[in-house]
């Protein structure tokens, strides 16, 4: 496959960046869209040009570092996937590809496609957890029963792979679909209970903090999120808000 | 020679008046006539760890009153002696003089195994270990480089007991460690299926599985404290899989006859490593840990002979720092990405257990490989990393190839697709070879029948390196089952296929999704290919029963250390280990070192030594940018990944591990010659970070070929062509029951070996069958 | 309290409050004006009472003014915010892949939305008030009908009001769901809820947009 890349280029977090173009020939529709990234780099290495930025790590979809916005869209055309499960097959020859970083406000580029999603971090560290002990020493697990739809619901928001995808695509660069995912997980299990208010109030102040914008309930972070996190996390965030603040 | 036992008696080394807790005490060895001087300086290092000092012993010295132990006249004799009691250790005088007269194992390496029966080991260590007070803890900094399940949850809980953490990985975030892509479980020995498992039998499993290369004492603690991972993380908000009474489900796994493996659909690495990287998060908003993300470790600093911090580059802005700390806990991780090709992250990677053996650590085992059978074929030359199919797929996918030569020809060749060949004509090779396990074996077991018939010609896919996992049969079972229990026609073919299909994709939908995205082929109905690919390396930093290396105060945990999974690790075992390191032994064993750290009080980073050792750092980097050469990075990592591939990967044997090791040496000569790493060092450059790790791998590498190299035996992950039984079992051998940790000199081909003897009490060696 | 509304969360649940009331005020008008349609004295006399009962007149009304005022201004702030939360660009976005073209306009639809209502106000509202408060003419149970058929003689008018109801539409069938959602619907009703939006957002448009149709045609 021949392709045409349009991808965006910036130094570091202090210059600006500007669209670049490349050229680039024997892709094969087998290669993942990370891959056709290494041949270009290799390219651009060869040609003493510096290689294109980007964040990937386990190339299988799960660990949530790849963070690219394929001609308009997280993560690239396909659904349910992250880029580096993305293949070329998904494209046809000839045809040109925007590469852009994961934008927001929140999410200052680092360089080229690289961009800093410490914010995700931080609103964990706010309240993304259970004060628990970590000696072991606590009841037995099969000590509470958990109803399996309560599980089954806390395991697919806890899937949340902390992309960005949802922050990306969202025209406000809201970030409620990362936060109402964890808020879900810990709400829907009895051991996430004792502390659910001020957890989810406090996860919900770091968020405006870190300047992610408001949820307008367009649902394209729901389509656009590799794992399928559904809106409806959203929705219990807000309702556990309104339960925290009027209780 | 008589079975006397060797005991130790602890003297105070000064006049016990002027006795501070935090003083050295003196171990003398009251049974030692039949050694000469130099066996006996063995000895005593090799069982204490304490470097031998026989003059002072000659003198009778430690006889005078006011050093000996109180007399049990004295009415508060058990108080007082209870410091020197709980250190009192016993050995069995023949066993420890003959080994080291022949010098079977290396008087260096003690593994400071507790006293008492395998049980009560632990137990009885976790009592008499020393403490650190809470108001001491304050004052001790504690590096932990890596955070995923092992570097995390140790983090998490040293900050918890009240230490100051430094934490650091190269990802962006914690929650990026490669951990995060285990798939399938975690084993506890709950024995909430009731059917028959206890600590005792998953101990017994793992030992077995690892063919006899682990050290039964850690194996039986991480057996121990396995349950309580569990209720830990069930108590963190880790939401495994329930059953419809709303209690956890487990399933099986390959190598084991018992339900013991706890899961979260095929994300339970994930769903772990959140559990730990929420505990982190916890005690970094508490100000307990303080994280560097997109900091790599480039070196160890060691003050007088202690590991006393290290040396990172920041990948955002490549400044080079120093980091100073008490003690130092690695948990980097394997080094499966020797490969190249592996199922491990692009970033993972064996540079800081590496720059830790430069210093001094041991490295144990380093041919120990775990290739995985389930994995995505190599689909061509462009493939930059392997994905793995969870080996819970096993549980219901029968894996075969076709019985003709012809007919995997034609397969090959596209003209037959494999729902064509008749059931007679197709080779379940697991089921036939190993009838009492199937497609259940060990994965060392597994893999090596792939590629024994893919070599002898049988492979299925266009490079004919791929075998077929099938789920037809599984779709038919289920299907009629489902049909039953809905009172339908289970004879309705059409409808058994739909109801077995729904079943297989509640069971299994996100791996055949993710292979369907990958291979661009519907698992449902037509057979998954797969292949074997390098997953784990059981190897890794030789660690003693506490976890501290060799050098004091460095500490090495979760993959990066060697210990518990011996030649061959079971499936699920890889979460536990991570954990219970992590959770439930470090933590307390690292107080025992640090006990004596109390009084140091803060590390500067800014002596001699850390000024050299950022030097070095700094100056390796700029040969990396001022060396104008011609080749890629990934040239050579390719190159040597091919290598360790074709000649030290399922199959070893002399001639091709003796050209590797010539061959790796001649390419790490190319590499610093003619390396090219663009882009500068003070910005975010992956060209550079990678030209360092590949560094260290090359160096690896020919350790990996010198070690499988000298074990000549076939034993678990390791497969020497020449130690085969005639049906193509690996032999094992007695002599080499030992662990083989190198000692770093120079060039890696030169490494000294020790030998650590493995002594199984409490387990039969047996031949590990499976059929 | 204070501190709810000083969150994203709090300022969206506030809108949605609003954006509710507007709803509930919205069907109200139209269960009213849709009786023109049928009977002149129905309607003179439903409106009769509204423009003159004193609760409607000094409690509701005002109410309804707040709430109006209070929708739009927080719009904006909303919107603004927003924007600065994305304040970088993309080059290229494809965002019907994902979302709804409403979902994504509803500032657009919403100042279309807004310029009708000054026309609605100086249509209706302005006279009205005038009327009633400023000349102090007498009580006219009977005059509602007429202004009614009168505002519709023209084409002109009633095509913009067509297309301000067309947007109100695209408004609501976003809105309607979205303010439930905001407020934390379960999901349990998400389909339900989706079903009455579309019900909702389409049906009370169109039939505004037929009572001005109606009218125009009855005029002919």
């Amino acid at each position: 496959m021949r392709l045409t890349l349009k991808i965006w280029r910036q130094k570091n977090s202090e210059t600006k960046g500007k669209i670049e173009t490349y050229n680039i020939d024997d892709i094969s529709p087998d290669m993942s869209f990370l891959e056709m990234l290494d041949v270009l780099n290799a390219k651009l290495i060869n040609e003493d040009q510096e290689p294109v930025s980007f964040d990937h790590d386990c190339r299988e979809g799960i660990c949530g570092s790849c963070s690219l916005f394929i001609n308009g869209r997280a993560h690239g055309p396909d659904r349910r996937i992250t880029t580096c499960q993305l293949h070329m097959r998904k494209f046809k020859d000839g045809d040109t590809i925007y590469i852009e970083p994961f934008r927001a406000k929140a999410f200052p580029v680092i360089k080229d496609l690289v961009v800093d999603r410490s914010a995700f971090d931080r609103i964990q560290h706010a309240g993304g957890y259970i004060s628990i002990n970590t000696s072991g020493n606590t009841q037995d697990a099969n000590a509470t029963p958990v109803n399996k739809e309560d599980a089954d619901a806390a395991f697919d928001a806890a899937t949340c792979i902390g992309c960005g995808a949802c922050v990306a695509t969202c025209k406000n660069s809201s970030a409620m679909l990362f936060v109402g995912a964890k808020v879900s997980q810990y709400s829907l299990l009895p051991q996430g209970q004792t502390e659910a208010s001020r957890r989810v109030v406090n996860m919900v102040n770091q968020m405006d903090l870190e300047g992610f914008g408001n949820c307008s309930n367009t649902g394209a972070c729901e389509v656009e999120c590799p794992k399928g996190i559904s809106l409806d996390n959203i929705a219990r965030m807000n309702r556990e808000l309104v339960k925290a603040s009027f209780k | 020679m008589s079975k006397k036992k060797l005991t130790f008696s602890l003297n105070y080394r000064k006049p016990r008046s002027q006795y501070k807790d935090s003083d050295e005490l003196m171990i003398c060895i009251r049974y030692y006539h039949k050694c000469n001087d130099t066996d006996k300086t063995k000895i005593i290092k090799k069982s204490t760890g304490v470097k031998c000092m026989l003059k002072d012993w000659n003198t009778d010295w430690h006889k005078t009153n006011d050093r000996a132990p109180i007399k049990s006249t004295d009415p508060n004799a058990k108080k007082k002696n209870k410091i020197l009691k709980e250190k009192v250790k016993s050995f069995d005088i023949d066993e420890l003089y003959s080994s080291v007269k022949n010098d079977s194992f290396s008087p260096y390496l003690n593994s400071n195994i507790p006293f008492g029966d395998l049980d009560k080991k632990w137990t009885n260590h976790k009592n008499t270990i020393n403490l650190v007070s809470p108001a001491n803890k304050r004052n001790i900094d504690i590096i932990v480089v890596g955070t995923g399940l092992a570097g995390g949850s140790a983090a998490a809980t040293l900050a918890e007991l009240g230490y100051n953490v430094k934490a650091f990985c190269f990802q962006d975030s914690p929650r990026r460690a490669h951990s995060i892509a285990a798939q399938g479980g975690i084993n506890a020995a709950k024995n909430y299926q009731g059917d028959g498992d206890s600590v005792y039998r998953l101990f017994y499993d793992t030992v077995k599985g690892g063919d006899y290369r682990s050290r039964e004492e850690n194996v039986y603690r991480l057996a121990e404290v396995s349950a309580n991972i569990i209720d830990q993380c069930v108590a963190q908000g880790v939401p495994f899989a329930r059953d419809y009474g709303g209690l956890l489900d487990n399933r099986s796994f390959g190598g084991v006859l018992v339900s013991r493996t706890f899961y979260a659909k095929g994300q339970t690495g994930q769903q772990l490593l959140l559990g730990a990287y929420s505990a982190m998060n916890r005690q970094i908003a508490r100000g307990k840990i303080k994280m560097y993300n997109r900091h790599e470790m480039l070196d160890i600093v060691k003050v007088d002979g202690k590991a006393r911090g290290i040396i990172t580059r920041n990948l955002v802005n490549g400044e080079i720092e120093r980091h100073s700390a008490h003690a130092v806990v690695l948990a980097s991780g394997g080094y499966g990405n020797v490969f190249y090709l592996s199922t491990n992250a692009m970033g993972s990677n064996v540079t800081a257990a590496w720059k830790a053996h430069k210093r001094g650590a041991y490295f144990a085992n380093p041919c120990f490989t775990q290739i995985h059978p389930t994995c995505i074929p190599v689909s061509g030359d462009h493939q930059s990393k392997l994905t793995l199919m969870s080996e819970s797929l096993r549980n219901d996918g029968r894996i075969w190839v076709p019985k003709k030569s012809e007919d995997a020809k034609d397969v090959r060749s596209g003209k037959l697709k494999p729902t064509k060949i008749l059931e007679e004509d197709r080779d379940y090779f697991l089921e036939r070879r190993y009838p009492a396990f199937g497609n259940l074996v060990p994965r060392d077991v597994a893999s090596r029948a792939a590629k024994e018939r893919c070599d002898a010609g049988f492979g299925v896919n266009k490079t004919g390196e791929a075998v077929y996992l099938d789920f037809a049969s599984a779709i038919i079972r289920y299907g009629k089952e489902q049909a039953l229990v809905n009172g339908e026609d289970e004879n309705n073919n059409e409808l058994v296929q739909k109801l077995g299909k729904e079943i297989i994709k509640k069971k299994y939908g996100n791996l055949f999704q993710m292979y369907e995205k990958i291979v661009d082929q519907n698992p449902y109905e037509t057979p998954m290919m797969i292949y074997p690919a390098v997953h784990y390396t059981m190897g890794g930093i030789w660690v003693d029963y506490n976890l501290m290396t060799t050098v004091p105060g460095l500490y090495a945990i979760g993959e990066a250390n060697f210990s518990d999974h011996g030649a061959n690790r079971l499936g699920a075992s890889a979460l536990m280990q991570g954990l219970a390191d992590g959770y439930f032994v470090l933590p307390y064993t690292i107080g025992d070192y640090l006990s004596k750290e109390i009084s140091t009080g803060p590390i500067p980073n800014d002596t001699e030594e850390f000024i050299k050792a950022e030097k070095e750092a700094k100056e390796k980097i700029n040969v990396f940018m001022n060396n104008k050469g011609s080749k890629r990075v990934d040239y050579f990592h390719k190159k040597l990944g091919k290598i360790m591939w074709n000649k030290c990967g399922m199959a070893r044997n002399k001639k091709d591990l003796e050209s590797a090791i010539k061959e790796i040496s001649a390419l790490r000569k190319d590499f610093w010659k003619n390396v090219k790493v663009p882009g500068s060092q003070d910005e975010f450059n992956e060209e550079l970070a990678k030209a360092g790790r590949v560094a260290d791998f090359l160096e690896l590498g020919e350790l990996f070929a010198k070690d499988a190299l000298e074990r000549e035996e076939s034993c678990g992950g390791h497969f020497r062509e020449e130690y085969q039984t005639n049906e193509g079992e690996a032999t094992r051998k007695k002599e080499f029951q030992f662990v083989s940790a190198w000692e770093y000199v120079g060039e890696p081909k030169n490494a000294i070996l020790h030998k650590e003897q493995l002594k199984y009490k409490n387990i039969e060696v047996k031949e590990r069958s499976y059929k | 309290m204070k501190n709810f509304i000083a969150t994203s969360i709090g300022k969206k649940f506030a809108m949605a409050l609003s954006a509710i009331f507007l709803m509930v005020f919205l069907l109200q008008h139209f269960l009213i004006n849709i009786t023109s349609v049928f009977s002149a004295d129905i309607f003179n006399f439903l409106s009769h009472f509204m423009g003159t009962n004193p609760l409607v007149q000094f409690i509701l009304q005002p109410i309804l003014i707040a709430g109006v005022i209070f929708h739009f201004v927080m719009g904006f702030y909303l919107e603004f915010q927003n924007r600065k939360a994305s304040k970088y660009e993309y080059q290229k976005v494809r965002g019907g892949a994902n979302s709804t073209w409403m979902s994504r306009n509803m500032i657009w639809s919403g100042l279309v939305i807004l310029s009708f209502l000054v026309l609605h106000f100086i249509d209706f509202w302005f006279p009205e008030m005038n009327y009633k408060y400023v000349e102090f003419l007498p009580e006219d149970p009977n005059r509602y009908y007429e202004e009614l058929v009168h505002k519709f003689e023209n084409p002109i008018r009633v095509l913009f009001y067509c297309v301000s109801f067309i947007l109100l539409a695209l408004h609501l069938l976003h809105g309607f769901s979205s303010s439930l959602k905001s407020m934390g619907t379960n999901k349990t009703y998400v389909s339900a809820v989706k079903n009455l939006s579309n019900i909702y957002a389409i049906g009370i448009p169109a039939g505004f947009c037929f009572i001005a149709i109606f009218h125009l045609l009855s005029n002919l």
